[in-house]
Protein backbone atom coordinates (compact mmCIF):
# COMPACT_ATOMS: atom_id res chain seq x y z
CA UNK A 1 0.00 0.00 0.00
CA UNK A 2 2.78 2.59 0.78
CA UNK A 3 4.37 1.85 -2.21
CA UNK A 4 0.79 2.28 -4.35
CA UNK A 5 0.73 5.85 -2.16
CA UNK A 6 4.19 7.09 -3.39
CA UNK A 7 3.31 6.64 -7.04
CA UNK A 8 2.56 9.85 -8.36
CA UNK A 9 0.22 8.54 -11.41
CA UNK A 10 -1.88 7.11 -8.50
CA UNK A 11 -2.13 10.32 -6.48
CA UNK A 12 -2.84 11.79 -9.76
CA UNK A 13 -5.57 9.48 -10.37
CA UNK A 14 -7.09 9.93 -6.93
CA UNK A 15 -6.99 13.30 -6.97
CA UNK A 16 -8.59 13.22 -10.52
CA UNK A 17 -11.30 10.90 -9.93
CA UNK A 18 -14.47 12.68 -9.36
CA UNK A 19 -13.78 14.06 -12.71
CA UNK A 20 -12.96 10.53 -13.89
CA UNK A 21 -16.20 9.36 -12.23
CA UNK A 22 -18.50 11.81 -13.81
CA UNK A 23 -17.36 11.37 -17.09
CA UNK A 24 -17.82 7.71 -17.22
CA UNK A 25 -21.04 8.07 -15.41
CA UNK A 26 -22.29 10.24 -18.15
CA UNK A 27 -21.06 8.29 -20.86
CA UNK A 28 -21.74 4.96 -19.56
CA UNK A 29 -25.26 6.33 -18.25
CA UNK A 30 -25.20 4.20 -14.92
CA UNK A 31 -28.30 3.69 -13.73
CA UNK A 32 -28.58 -0.17 -13.59
CA UNK A 33 -31.29 0.21 -16.16
CA UNK A 34 -29.99 -3.13 -17.61
CA UNK A 35 -31.55 -4.54 -14.35
CA UNK A 36 -34.82 -3.82 -16.28
CA UNK A 37 -36.55 -3.34 -12.65
CA UNK A 38 -39.70 -1.20 -14.19
CA UNK A 39 -39.67 1.56 -10.99
CA UNK A 40 -36.12 1.88 -10.50
CA UNK A 41 -33.45 4.72 -11.59
CA UNK A 42 -31.34 7.25 -10.22
CA UNK A 43 -29.33 9.84 -11.50
CA UNK A 44 -25.86 9.26 -10.35
CA UNK A 45 -24.38 12.38 -11.74
CA UNK A 46 -26.75 14.76 -10.08
CA UNK A 47 -25.63 12.81 -6.87
CA UNK A 48 -21.89 13.01 -7.90
CA UNK A 49 -21.89 16.59 -8.75
CA UNK A 50 -23.95 17.69 -5.58
CA UNK A 51 -21.54 15.85 -3.24
CA UNK A 52 -18.30 17.21 -4.62
CA UNK A 53 -19.12 20.71 -5.49
CA UNK A 54 -20.69 20.71 -1.88
CA UNK A 55 -18.27 19.34 0.37
CA UNK A 56 -14.89 20.22 -2.37
CA UNK A 57 -15.60 21.54 -5.14
CA UNK A 58 -11.61 21.67 -5.56
CA UNK A 59 -11.45 18.45 -7.04
CA UNK A 60 -14.70 19.06 -9.48
CA UNK A 61 -14.16 22.26 -11.87
CA UNK A 62 -17.50 24.04 -13.60
CA UNK A 63 -15.75 23.65 -16.79
CA UNK A 64 -15.31 19.96 -16.45
CA UNK A 65 -19.16 19.98 -15.19
CA UNK A 66 -20.35 21.98 -18.38
CA UNK A 67 -18.84 19.57 -20.59
CA UNK A 68 -20.21 16.38 -18.85
CA UNK A 69 -23.85 17.92 -19.66
CA UNK A 70 -22.84 18.42 -22.92
CA UNK A 71 -22.21 14.81 -23.68
CA UNK A 72 -25.02 13.24 -21.77
CA UNK A 73 -27.10 15.57 -23.65
CA UNK A 74 -25.48 13.59 -26.67
CA UNK A 75 -25.37 10.21 -25.32
CA UNK A 76 -29.20 10.26 -23.97
CA UNK A 77 -30.29 12.19 -26.92
CA UNK A 78 -32.26 15.44 -25.61
CA UNK A 79 -31.35 19.00 -27.16
CA UNK A 80 -27.76 20.10 -26.48
CA UNK A 81 -27.31 22.33 -23.31
CA UNK A 82 -29.72 21.24 -21.28
CA UNK A 83 -28.01 18.70 -18.33
CA UNK A 84 -25.25 21.45 -18.43
CA UNK A 85 -27.78 24.03 -17.45
CA UNK A 86 -29.24 21.35 -14.84
CA UNK A 87 -25.73 20.03 -13.52
CA UNK A 88 -24.27 23.60 -13.36
CA UNK A 89 -27.74 24.83 -11.42
CA UNK A 90 -26.88 21.71 -8.98
CA UNK A 91 -23.52 23.90 -8.72
CA UNK A 92 -25.00 26.98 -8.14
CA UNK A 93 -27.20 25.71 -4.77
CA UNK A 94 -23.89 24.26 -3.42
CA UNK A 95 -22.30 26.93 -3.70
CA UNK A 96 -24.83 29.22 -2.43
CA UNK A 97 -25.63 26.73 0.76
CA UNK A 98 -21.31 26.54 1.20
CA UNK A 99 -21.91 30.27 1.55
CA UNK A 100 -24.24 29.98 4.30
CA UNK A 101 -23.73 27.03 6.14
CA UNK A 102 -20.92 27.74 8.87
CA UNK A 103 -21.34 23.93 10.71
CA UNK A 104 -22.22 21.03 8.12
CA UNK A 105 -25.32 18.96 9.01
CA UNK A 106 -25.84 16.02 6.74
CA UNK A 107 -29.98 16.10 7.05
CA UNK A 108 -29.77 19.55 5.63
CA UNK A 109 -27.54 18.78 3.41
CA UNK A 110 -29.93 15.89 2.12
CA UNK A 111 -33.15 17.84 2.13
CA UNK A 112 -31.06 20.44 -0.14
CA UNK A 113 -30.66 17.61 -2.32
CA UNK A 114 -34.28 16.96 -2.95
CA UNK A 115 -35.36 20.58 -3.28
CA UNK A 116 -32.51 20.59 -6.07
CA UNK A 117 -33.53 17.97 -7.64
CA UNK A 118 -36.94 18.34 -7.45
CA UNK A 119 -36.29 21.58 -9.17
CA UNK A 120 -33.91 20.50 -11.90
CA UNK A 121 -36.30 18.15 -13.02
CA UNK A 122 -39.03 20.61 -12.94
CA UNK A 123 -36.97 22.75 -15.44
CA UNK A 124 -35.80 19.95 -17.29
CA UNK A 125 -39.68 18.64 -17.70
CA UNK A 126 -40.43 22.09 -18.98
CA UNK A 127 -37.97 22.94 -21.11
CA UNK A 128 -38.54 19.48 -23.39
CA UNK A 129 -42.32 19.63 -23.38
CA UNK A 130 -42.94 23.27 -23.64
CA UNK A 131 -39.94 24.52 -25.55
CA UNK A 132 -38.35 21.43 -27.50
CA UNK A 133 -42.10 19.72 -27.80
CA UNK A 134 -40.63 16.11 -26.78
CA UNK A 135 -42.93 14.00 -24.74
CA UNK A 136 -42.42 12.76 -21.32
CA UNK A 137 -42.81 10.76 -18.42
CA UNK A 138 -43.42 12.46 -15.33
CA UNK A 139 -44.08 8.97 -13.67
CA UNK A 140 -40.27 7.69 -14.60
CA UNK A 141 -38.94 11.64 -13.98
CA UNK A 142 -40.91 11.17 -10.07
CA UNK A 143 -39.55 7.94 -9.49
CA UNK A 144 -36.01 8.71 -10.91
CA UNK A 145 -36.33 12.09 -8.20
CA UNK A 146 -37.48 9.64 -5.34
CA UNK A 147 -34.35 7.39 -5.83
CA UNK A 148 -31.63 9.78 -6.48
CA UNK A 149 -32.70 11.18 -3.19
CA UNK A 150 -33.52 7.88 -1.29
CA UNK A 151 -29.56 6.46 -2.59
CA UNK A 152 -27.88 9.63 -1.19
CA UNK A 153 -26.16 8.51 2.10
CA UNK A 154 -25.34 5.25 0.37
CA UNK A 155 -23.06 7.26 -2.22
CA UNK A 156 -22.31 9.66 0.91
CA UNK A 157 -20.70 7.25 2.62
CA UNK A 158 -18.85 5.99 -0.10
CA UNK A 159 -17.61 9.35 -1.52
CA UNK A 160 -16.80 10.03 1.83
CA UNK A 161 -14.14 7.23 2.24
CA UNK A 162 -13.16 8.10 -1.45
CA UNK A 163 -12.58 11.99 -0.33
CA UNK A 164 -10.65 10.98 3.24
CA UNK A 165 -8.84 8.58 0.46
CA UNK A 166 -7.68 11.25 -1.70
CA UNK A 167 -6.89 13.64 1.55
CA UNK A 168 -4.44 11.14 2.81
CA UNK A 169 -2.45 10.76 -0.71
CA UNK A 170 -2.34 14.70 -0.79
CA UNK A 171 -0.72 14.93 2.80
CA UNK A 172 1.49 11.72 2.17
CA UNK B 1 -34.10 42.27 8.46
CA UNK B 2 -31.53 44.36 6.21
CA UNK B 3 -28.70 42.65 7.42
CA UNK B 4 -30.31 39.44 6.30
CA UNK B 5 -30.98 40.39 3.05
CA UNK B 6 -27.37 41.77 2.69
CA UNK B 7 -26.12 38.67 3.91
CA UNK B 8 -28.63 36.80 1.10
CA UNK B 9 -27.22 38.95 -1.30
CA UNK B 10 -23.74 38.52 -0.67
CA UNK B 11 -24.17 34.47 -0.80
CA UNK B 12 -26.18 34.86 -4.12
CA UNK B 13 -23.39 36.48 -5.10
CA UNK B 14 -20.34 35.14 -3.61
CA UNK B 15 -21.70 31.59 -5.37
CA UNK B 16 -22.39 32.91 -8.80
CA UNK B 17 -19.37 35.33 -9.20
CA UNK B 18 -16.69 34.37 -7.55
CA UNK B 19 -13.97 31.75 -9.16
CA UNK B 20 -13.29 30.07 -5.58
CA UNK B 21 -11.06 27.03 -5.46
CA UNK B 22 -9.18 27.44 -8.70
CA UNK B 23 -12.28 27.19 -10.43
CA UNK B 24 -11.38 28.65 -14.01
CA UNK B 25 -14.79 29.99 -15.05
CA UNK B 26 -17.43 31.61 -13.05
CA UNK B 27 -20.82 30.11 -12.24
CA UNK B 28 -23.00 32.87 -13.86
CA UNK B 29 -20.60 32.66 -17.31
CA UNK B 30 -21.34 28.81 -17.44
CA UNK B 31 -25.19 29.15 -16.76
CA UNK B 32 -25.75 32.18 -19.41
CA UNK B 33 -23.68 30.07 -22.15
CA UNK B 34 -25.26 26.95 -21.56
CA UNK B 35 -28.97 28.94 -21.68
CA UNK B 36 -27.20 30.49 -25.16
CA UNK B 37 -26.71 27.09 -26.67
CA UNK B 38 -30.03 25.96 -25.62
CA UNK B 39 -31.64 28.71 -27.18
CA UNK B 40 -29.76 28.58 -30.28
CA UNK B 41 -30.39 24.61 -30.24
CA UNK B 42 -34.53 25.96 -30.22
CA UNK B 43 -33.87 28.08 -32.95
CA UNK B 44 -32.01 25.09 -35.39
CA UNK B 45 -28.84 27.68 -35.04
CA UNK B 46 -26.78 26.16 -38.02
CA UNK B 47 -23.13 26.67 -35.90
CA UNK B 48 -24.72 24.74 -32.67
CA UNK B 49 -25.94 21.61 -34.92
CA UNK B 50 -22.32 21.12 -36.47
CA UNK B 51 -21.38 21.37 -33.07
CA UNK B 52 -23.75 18.63 -32.06
CA UNK B 53 -22.60 16.72 -35.05
CA UNK B 54 -19.23 17.08 -34.30
CA UNK B 55 -19.71 16.09 -30.93
CA UNK B 56 -21.78 12.86 -31.55
CA UNK B 57 -19.42 11.68 -34.25
CA UNK B 58 -17.29 11.70 -31.03
CA UNK B 59 -18.76 11.03 -28.03
CA UNK B 60 -21.04 7.69 -29.56
CA UNK B 61 -17.85 5.69 -30.13
CA UNK B 62 -16.67 7.16 -26.74
CA UNK B 63 -19.68 6.16 -25.31
CA UNK B 64 -19.83 2.21 -27.22
CA UNK B 65 -15.83 1.41 -25.57
CA UNK B 66 -16.75 2.84 -22.05
CA UNK B 67 -20.01 0.54 -22.40
CA UNK B 68 -18.36 -2.61 -23.18
CA UNK B 69 -17.82 -4.04 -19.53
CA UNK B 70 -21.90 -2.75 -18.86
CA UNK B 71 -22.60 -4.47 -21.75
CA UNK B 72 -20.87 -8.06 -21.47
CA UNK B 73 -22.42 -7.42 -17.77
CA UNK B 74 -25.90 -7.32 -19.27
CA UNK B 75 -24.95 -10.44 -21.85
CA UNK B 76 -23.67 -12.53 -19.10
CA UNK B 77 -27.37 -11.54 -17.28
CA UNK B 78 -29.42 -12.55 -20.06
CA UNK B 79 -27.39 -15.84 -20.62
CA UNK B 80 -27.63 -17.00 -17.36
CA UNK B 81 -31.24 -16.86 -17.73
CA UNK B 82 -31.29 -18.65 -20.87
CA UNK B 83 -29.24 -21.53 -19.46
CA UNK B 84 -31.67 -21.61 -16.14
CA UNK B 85 -34.84 -21.82 -18.65
CA UNK B 86 -33.14 -24.26 -21.31
CA UNK B 87 -35.25 -27.26 -20.41
CA UNK B 88 -38.55 -25.01 -20.69
CA UNK B 89 -37.76 -23.24 -23.23
CA UNK B 90 -36.88 -26.42 -25.38
CA UNK B 91 -40.44 -27.64 -24.86
CA UNK B 92 -41.96 -24.85 -25.87
CA UNK B 93 -39.77 -24.18 -29.11
CA UNK B 94 -40.55 -27.55 -30.29
CA UNK B 95 -44.02 -27.67 -29.76
CA UNK B 96 -43.69 -24.14 -31.71
CA UNK B 97 -41.42 -25.39 -34.12
CA UNK B 98 -44.09 -28.32 -35.73
CA UNK B 99 -47.24 -25.73 -35.71
CA UNK B 100 -45.09 -23.33 -37.95
CA UNK B 101 -44.06 -26.39 -40.03
CA UNK B 102 -47.78 -26.47 -40.61
CA UNK B 103 -48.03 -22.99 -41.17
CA UNK B 104 -45.28 -22.43 -43.07
CA UNK B 105 -46.63 -24.72 -46.17
CA UNK B 106 -49.50 -22.16 -46.61
CA UNK B 107 -47.67 -19.19 -46.25
CA UNK B 108 -45.21 -20.47 -48.66
CA UNK B 109 -48.26 -20.87 -51.27
CA UNK B 110 -49.47 -17.00 -50.07
CA UNK B 111 -46.55 -15.57 -50.92
CA UNK B 112 -46.02 -16.80 -54.54
CA UNK B 113 -49.75 -16.27 -55.39
CA UNK B 114 -49.04 -12.41 -53.68
CA UNK B 115 -46.04 -12.30 -56.20
CA UNK B 116 -48.16 -13.28 -59.03
CA UNK B 117 -50.86 -10.70 -58.18
CA UNK B 118 -48.32 -7.85 -57.73
CA UNK B 119 -47.04 -8.60 -61.57
CA UNK B 120 -50.32 -8.98 -62.86
CA UNK B 121 -50.86 -5.09 -62.00
CA UNK B 122 -46.84 -4.70 -63.02
CA UNK B 123 -45.96 -3.26 -58.98
CA UNK B 124 -43.33 -4.12 -56.87
CA UNK B 125 -41.89 -3.28 -53.87
CA UNK B 126 -37.98 -1.83 -53.73
CA UNK B 127 -35.83 -2.08 -50.40
CA UNK B 128 -32.75 -0.88 -49.62
CA UNK B 129 -30.83 -2.94 -46.93
CA UNK B 130 -28.05 -1.54 -44.79
CA UNK B 131 -26.56 -3.65 -41.79
CA UNK B 132 -25.28 -1.97 -38.62
CA UNK B 133 -24.11 -2.32 -35.87
CA UNK B 134 -25.82 -1.22 -31.95
CA UNK B 135 -23.42 1.35 -30.79
CA UNK B 136 -25.12 2.31 -27.95
CA UNK B 137 -28.54 1.16 -26.56
CA UNK B 138 -29.22 2.98 -23.77
CA UNK B 139 -32.51 2.36 -21.66
CA UNK B 140 -33.01 5.83 -20.49
CA UNK B 141 -35.70 6.82 -18.44
CA UNK B 142 -36.34 9.64 -20.74
CA UNK B 143 -35.71 8.50 -24.26
CA UNK B 144 -36.04 5.12 -25.99
CA UNK B 145 -33.49 5.44 -28.59
CA UNK B 146 -30.31 3.44 -29.91
CA UNK B 147 -27.11 5.30 -31.88
CA UNK B 148 -26.27 2.89 -34.85
CA UNK B 149 -22.68 2.77 -36.53
CA UNK B 150 -24.02 3.99 -40.52
CA UNK B 151 -24.69 7.44 -41.17
CA UNK B 152 -25.14 10.23 -44.12
CA UNK B 153 -21.71 8.16 -45.49
CA UNK B 154 -23.53 5.04 -45.85
CA UNK B 155 -26.59 6.81 -47.38
CA UNK B 156 -28.66 6.78 -44.48
CA UNK B 157 -32.00 9.18 -44.34
CA UNK B 158 -33.97 10.60 -41.82
CA UNK B 159 -37.55 8.19 -41.12
CA UNK B 160 -35.51 4.89 -42.74
CA UNK B 161 -36.70 1.90 -40.49
CA UNK B 162 -34.89 0.09 -38.07
CA UNK B 163 -35.40 -3.69 -38.42
CA UNK B 164 -34.36 -6.59 -36.35
CA UNK B 165 -34.37 -9.97 -38.51
CA UNK B 166 -37.59 -9.22 -39.36
CA UNK B 167 -39.60 -7.40 -36.99
CA UNK B 168 -39.92 -3.50 -37.01
CA UNK B 169 -38.34 -1.68 -33.83
CA UNK B 170 -38.03 1.79 -34.63
CA UNK B 171 -37.04 4.79 -37.01
CA UNK B 172 -34.19 7.22 -37.92
CA UNK B 173 -34.50 10.42 -36.31
CA UNK B 174 -31.00 11.70 -36.20
CA UNK B 175 -28.39 11.32 -39.36
CA UNK B 176 -24.31 12.18 -38.70
CA UNK B 177 -21.68 11.52 -41.09
CA UNK B 178 -20.52 8.25 -39.55
CA UNK B 179 -23.76 7.05 -37.33
CA UNK B 180 -27.20 8.00 -36.76
CA UNK B 181 -29.85 7.77 -34.34
CA UNK B 182 -32.92 5.93 -33.90
CA UNK B 183 -36.40 6.37 -31.76
CA UNK B 184 -37.81 2.72 -30.85
CA UNK B 185 -41.30 1.90 -31.21
CA UNK B 186 -41.35 1.85 -26.99
CA UNK B 187 -40.64 5.43 -26.93
CA UNK B 188 -43.17 8.06 -26.12
CA UNK B 189 -43.16 9.94 -28.71
CA UNK B 190 -43.32 6.79 -31.33
CA UNK B 191 -46.25 6.89 -33.72
CA UNK B 192 -46.84 4.85 -36.34
CA UNK B 193 -49.66 3.53 -38.48
CA UNK B 194 -50.46 -0.33 -38.40
CA UNK B 195 -53.06 -2.91 -39.08
CA UNK B 196 -54.62 -5.34 -36.96
CA UNK B 197 -55.37 -8.72 -38.27
CA UNK B 198 -56.94 -10.75 -39.01
CA UNK B 199 -59.88 -8.32 -37.50
CA UNK B 200 -58.19 -6.00 -40.16
CA UNK B 201 -58.40 -2.61 -38.23
CA UNK B 202 -56.94 0.29 -39.05
CA UNK B 203 -54.93 2.29 -35.52
CA UNK B 204 -51.94 4.18 -34.34
CA UNK B 205 -49.06 2.33 -32.40
CA UNK B 206 -47.43 4.47 -29.49
CA UNK B 207 -45.19 4.22 -27.31
CA UNK B 208 -45.53 4.54 -23.59
CA UNK B 209 -41.69 4.77 -22.29
CA UNK B 210 -42.03 1.11 -20.83
CA UNK B 211 -41.29 -2.28 -22.64
CA UNK B 212 -44.81 -2.39 -24.35
CA UNK B 213 -46.67 -0.24 -26.45
CA UNK B 214 -50.05 0.85 -26.86
CA UNK B 215 -52.83 1.00 -29.25
CA UNK B 216 -54.54 4.34 -30.14
CA UNK B 217 -57.10 6.14 -32.30
CA UNK B 218 -59.30 3.40 -32.91
CA UNK B 219 -63.33 3.55 -32.98
CA UNK B 220 -65.12 2.57 -29.82
CA UNK B 221 -66.96 0.16 -31.51
CA UNK B 222 -63.32 -1.65 -32.24
CA UNK B 223 -62.15 -1.86 -28.50
CA UNK B 224 -64.38 -4.66 -27.31
CA UNK B 225 -63.15 -6.38 -30.34
CA UNK B 226 -59.51 -5.84 -29.61
CA UNK B 227 -60.48 -7.18 -25.94
CA UNK B 228 -61.64 -10.35 -26.96
CA UNK B 229 -59.15 -11.76 -30.12
CA UNK B 230 -55.51 -12.62 -30.39
CA UNK B 231 -54.55 -9.99 -32.78
CA UNK B 232 -51.09 -9.73 -34.22
CA UNK B 233 -50.06 -5.73 -35.44
CA UNK B 234 -48.29 -4.89 -38.59
CA UNK B 235 -47.87 -1.80 -40.08
CA UNK B 236 -50.06 -0.79 -42.67
CA UNK B 237 -47.71 1.02 -44.86
CA UNK B 238 -49.72 4.27 -44.15
CA UNK B 239 -47.34 7.77 -44.63
CA UNK B 240 -45.54 5.34 -47.29
CA UNK B 241 -42.59 5.40 -44.48
CA UNK B 242 -42.44 2.16 -43.88
CA UNK B 243 -43.71 -1.17 -45.63
CA UNK B 244 -46.86 -2.61 -44.94
CA UNK B 245 -46.91 -6.04 -43.36
CA UNK B 246 -43.92 -5.57 -41.07
CA UNK B 247 -44.42 -7.62 -37.97
CA UNK B 248 -44.22 -4.59 -34.94
CA UNK B 249 -45.86 -7.34 -32.16
CA UNK B 250 -49.24 -8.67 -30.34
CA UNK B 251 -51.61 -7.61 -28.89
CA UNK B 252 -51.25 -8.84 -24.55
CA UNK B 253 -54.71 -10.22 -23.61
CA UNK B 254 -53.51 -12.06 -20.58
CA UNK B 255 -53.33 -8.87 -18.20
CA UNK B 256 -56.74 -7.51 -16.47
CA UNK B 257 -57.37 -4.27 -16.97
CA UNK B 258 -56.14 -4.97 -20.65
CA UNK B 259 -55.68 -0.94 -22.25
CA UNK B 260 -54.78 -2.90 -25.65
CA UNK B 261 -50.98 -2.79 -24.38
CA UNK B 262 -48.30 -4.52 -27.31
CA UNK B 263 -45.43 -6.91 -26.75
CA UNK B 264 -43.23 -5.90 -29.19
CA UNK B 265 -41.71 -8.71 -31.08
CA UNK B 266 -38.53 -8.13 -30.72
CA UNK B 267 -36.40 -7.54 -27.23
CA UNK B 268 -35.14 -3.84 -27.51
CA UNK B 269 -32.24 -4.72 -24.84
CA UNK B 270 -31.19 -7.09 -26.79
CA UNK B 271 -29.97 -5.65 -30.54
CA UNK B 272 -26.87 -5.84 -31.68
CA UNK B 273 -27.20 -5.10 -35.19
CA UNK B 274 -29.99 -4.04 -36.91
CA UNK B 275 -30.86 -3.58 -40.10
CA UNK B 276 -31.83 -0.14 -41.84
CA UNK B 277 -34.83 -0.33 -44.36
CA UNK B 278 -35.77 1.84 -47.19
CA UNK B 279 -38.95 1.01 -49.51
CA UNK B 280 -39.84 2.33 -52.48
CA UNK B 281 -43.37 1.25 -54.34
CA UNK B 282 -42.78 0.78 -57.87
CA UNK B 283 -45.80 0.95 -59.75
CA UNK B 284 -46.00 1.45 -63.53
CA UNK B 285 -49.64 1.87 -63.86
Amino acid sequence: MSSLNKNTFFKSLMFYFPTLILFLSVLNEIDFNYLAIEYFSFNFAYVLIFYWTLKNPYYLSYGSIFIAGLINDVVIGIPIGISSFCYLLICAVTAYLRNITLTPNFINDWLSLLVTILLINSIQVMSLDLIFSIEVNYMKYFINSGFTFILYPLFLFIFNSIENRIKFQKND
Amino acid sequence: MVSSRDDFVIAIRSAFLKKSYQQKFSLLTLIFLSLIIIILGSLNFKPIQYVKIGINEVIYRSSFIVSIPENYIKKLDLQLKDHLNLYDNYKRNETTLNELKKEKLNNDFLVLENNRLRELINESVQSQDIYAKVLVDKDSPYLKSIVVNKGSKNNVKLGMAIVDDIYLVGKIIEVNYTNSRALLLSDLNSKIPVLLEPAGIHAVLSGTGKNYGVIEFTKEEYNQELSNKELVVYTSGYGGLFKSGLPVGKINNSKENNKNEINFFSDFRQLDYVKIVSYEMESEN
